[in-house]
């Protein structure tokens, strides 16, 4: 910013600009067909009553009626909408533990690190419907992997545990790829920072406390945001396992709108979740982003 | 250079001649159908779709395999939205309300006029038929099509000292029977159930329901024309709260039961009852390794269950040669006893046309396996399985309702009246 010649030579100035946009232009212009075009047009067809008994007569403009039913009337919706919140709030901070204990360990290791690491990461590489089913398969009542410890472990079929035993698999899921950054960010901290704690006498909690959860900073942000998002994008398991049951104590916005708009043809109410999903996620990570970027310490 | 004219030539021939080797021109149609069952009907039906082309070589079936009828009707409503319309599809029967209040459906009285086809339309069990028309016309012809029958194992109840000829007949003795049936271990931990009737909503909960009514004097959840529903009526209370008194005394396992494990829970012998499509028959035949027998469902004031399965639907829009290609396999499909009896004792769906009983095969099909005939004779006593207009919608509903009070989430009484409202909401669009 202080390069004198820009300031002074407009015409110079003009074609870095020009060259800046060109080059954006490709993926502006993807972004806009294929991510702000349909958020528009979400946003747009969530003002109108589009469903069944509208398919002869076509769209019925309703103005914000979709939404204030919503949020007054749609017990499934507020079920959904607790439910994410749920998910988010305990899915995240496991996810990140166990993801830092996990890279600690594999970063240790001396033997089978390899095997270790595979290990750790192989539930990241199977597709999500993959995963539902060998869950699906864990959590059988009888004769399912848990079933032969308790024949009457019903998780799937009770409300008060389907969602607690949905996290349990999004985190073991999911572990394996934040571990992935962590390894990475404790690559990056300089060994010399141990040594000099070590030379002050400092035990391995201290070193953890003051060393490496402070360098891991930018890492943990990054993956705030990502876990936070996963959160909500993560629902292809309900297709196989409980179809957001039972009672829709497992239901979860994503799902919820592919219920209402695949399952039930309701386009208008489908365009209505939608767009309070991506308010949500826009302004978590606007939030996070804003926020803890400024106390980051980048090593 | 003359190598190359003359090469240029043949392919000009060729070209030219391709369309004369075609004069027989074949059209090529893709059939969406769903497979709700076990024991893989997706096979047989790809080897009836060759068969048809060998038989008929002008025409070319596509079976595309669509997943559940729920993914079926996705899948159809999505290609019909996107004016990529099918010619024909193999689709619920309850979804007719819907499709026909979408205007997309041919009947097929305006195809079949020869008195040939007015007796082929008129050849399926009436029991079927009540899904299949409407205002008079036919726009659904029966194909893989069941009603809801009892399996039960034989060797568990001699095990518990009940005649294993003498399945429950009445709810009264379903509880009884099934209560002797439940085995505990040592420290307490039932190890076996009496009683599975599934109801999650991933499967057919609202059409289990249905059992529970249709038994009560044949009692059904909506009226003819699909635009009212009685959930909160006494009886479907009644039935509801019979079934979940089931649960209560430790009968069937607590909390939701799932269609898609009830028949392996049944083979794998962790319950000794099960309700259940007889369209996994042939499966069940194959994999039990113990005595098992069926019946009808057991009454409470009288016999009754709903029927159930796919029909096949022709959709406007397609060149009209593709519809007279898709009414002459829907014919074949389903006009010739021996083909409707072999797919019957492939699978375990009812053979939608009596005369399909009265083929050699069937009859020396059924003598050695009686169980083939379950359903069959309970088709008496059928009614229509719950169809009404906007399906999906309201049949959620229905379905998170039962759900509501398996897991005792809510009173039966309470679940009920609520989904009576909502689907009041939705329904009063339409009356």
């Amino acid at each position: 910013m202080t390069d004198l010649r820009l300031k002074t030579d407009s015409a110079k100035k003009w074609r870095t600009t020009y060259l800046a946009w060109g080059l954006l232009l490709p993926s502006v212009a993807f972004l806009s067909v294929f991510t702000l075009y349909p958020i528009g047009y979400s946003a747009y067809m969530s003002l109108f009553k589009n469903n069944m008994s509208t398919f002869a007569t076509g769209p019925q403009y309703i103005g914000l009626k979709n939404y204030v039913d919503l949020f007054t009337r749609d017990a499934v919706f507020s079920k959904a909408f607790t439910n994410n919140l749920i998910i988010a709030a305990v899915t995240v901070p496991l996810s990140i533990a166990l993801a830092v204990a996990m890279a600690i360990f594999a970063n240790r290791v001396k033997a089978g690190k390899g095997a270790v690491r595979v290990s750790f990461f192989y539930p990241t590489l199977l597709p999500m419907v993959a995963v539902a089913n060998i869950w699906l398969f864990i959590y059988t009542p009888m004769y399912g992997l848990l079933g032969s410890f308790n024949p009457n472990w019903r998780f799937l079929d009770n409300v008060n545990t389907v969602l607690q035993a949905m996290i349990v698999m999004l985190v073991w899921k999911q572990a394996g790829y934040v571990m992935i950054f962590y390894i990475a960010g404790l690559q990056n901290i300089n060994q010399e920072l141990y040594e000099a704690a070590r030379i002050d006498g400092a035990n391995a909690g201290q070193m953890f406390r003051r060393i490496t959860w402070p360098l891991l900073r930018p890492t943990t942000i990054y993956v705030t945001i990502i876990t936070l998002t996963n959160a909500y994008k993560m629902v292809d398991h309900l297709y196989i396992m409980t179809k957001g049951g039972p009672d829709n104590a497992s239901n979860m916005l994503l799902f919820y709108v592919y219920q209402k708009a695949f399952d039930q043809s309701n386009t208008g109410v489908a365009s209505a979740v939608t767009v309070i999903l991506i308010a949500i996620l826009l302004i978590a990570t606007s939030v996070h982003f804003f926020t803890q970027d400024r106390r980051t310490f980048y090593a | 250079m003359r190598k190359l004219a003359s090469l240029l030539l043949a392919a000009l021939l060729l070209l030219g001649l391709a369309p004369l080797a075609g004069a027989e021109k074949v059209i090529e149609l893709d059939m969406y159908f769903p497979v709700s069952v076990g024991g893989g009907p997706d096979a047989l039906i790809s080897a009836l779709c060759e068969q048809f082309h060998a038989e008929n070589p002008g025409i070319k079936v596509n079976p595309v395999y669509a997943g559940s009828y729920a993914d079926t009707r996705t899948k159809v409503l999505a290609a019909i939205q996107g004016n990529d319309v099918p010619a024909v599809a193999l689709m619920f029967s309850i979804d007719l309300y819907q499709l026909y209040s979408m205007g997309v459906l041919f009947d097929y009285d305006s195809f079949a006029t020869t008195p040939e086809d007015q007796a082929w339309l008129n050849g399926f069990y009436p029991g079927f038929m009540e899904n299949s028309r409407l205002g008079g016309k036919t726009y659904g012809i029966p194909w893989q099509r069941s009603t809801i029958i009892m399996y039960y194992n034989k060797d568990l109840f001699r095990e518990a000292g009940l005649n294993p000829d003498a399945p429950p007949q009445n709810w009264t003795e379903l509880a009884e029977f099934g209560s002797k049936l439940v085995k505990k271990d040592a420290n307490g931990q039932t190890v076996r159930y009496g009683v599975q009737i599934p109801s999650d909503k991933a499967g057919y909960a609202y059409w289990m329901l249905q059992t529970f009514t249709l038994t009560q004097d044949g009692f059904n959840l909506m009226s003819d024309d699909g635009t009212e529903v009685y959930f909160d009526n006494p009886k479907t209370i009644r039935g509801l709260e019979f079934w979940k008194s089931l649960s209560d005394q430790g009968i069937q396992a607590p909390g939701t039961a799932k269609w898609s494990t009830t028949v392996s829970d049944f083979l794998e012998q962790k319950v000794a009852i099960i309700y259940h499509t007889t369209g996994n028959l042939t499966n069940v035949r194959k994999n039990a390794t113990f005595d098992f027998g069926t019946s009808r469902l057991p009454a409470d004031t009288s016999f009754g269950s709903p029927t159930g399965g796919g029909n096949f639907y022709l959709f406007k829009g397609v060149p009209e040669e593709q519809t007279q290609a898709a009414v002459t396999f829907v014919k074949w499909m389903t006009n010739n006893p021996e083909r409707v009896a072999q797919w019957s004792i492939d699978t375990g769906y009812v053979a939608t046309r009596p005369e399909a009983y009265d083929t050699a095969r069937m009859i020396e099909y059924t003598e050695g396996f009686p169980s083939a005939l379950t359903a069959r004779d309970q088709l008496e006593f059928a009614k229509a399985e719950f169809s009404v207009y906007d399906q999906g919608a309201v049949q959620d509903i229905l379905d998170t309702a039962i759900e509501a009070a398996m897991t005792g989430n809510k009173t039966p009484a309470d679940a009920l009246k609520q989904a009576q409202q909502e689907a009041d909401a939705i329904l009063a669009d339409y009356r």
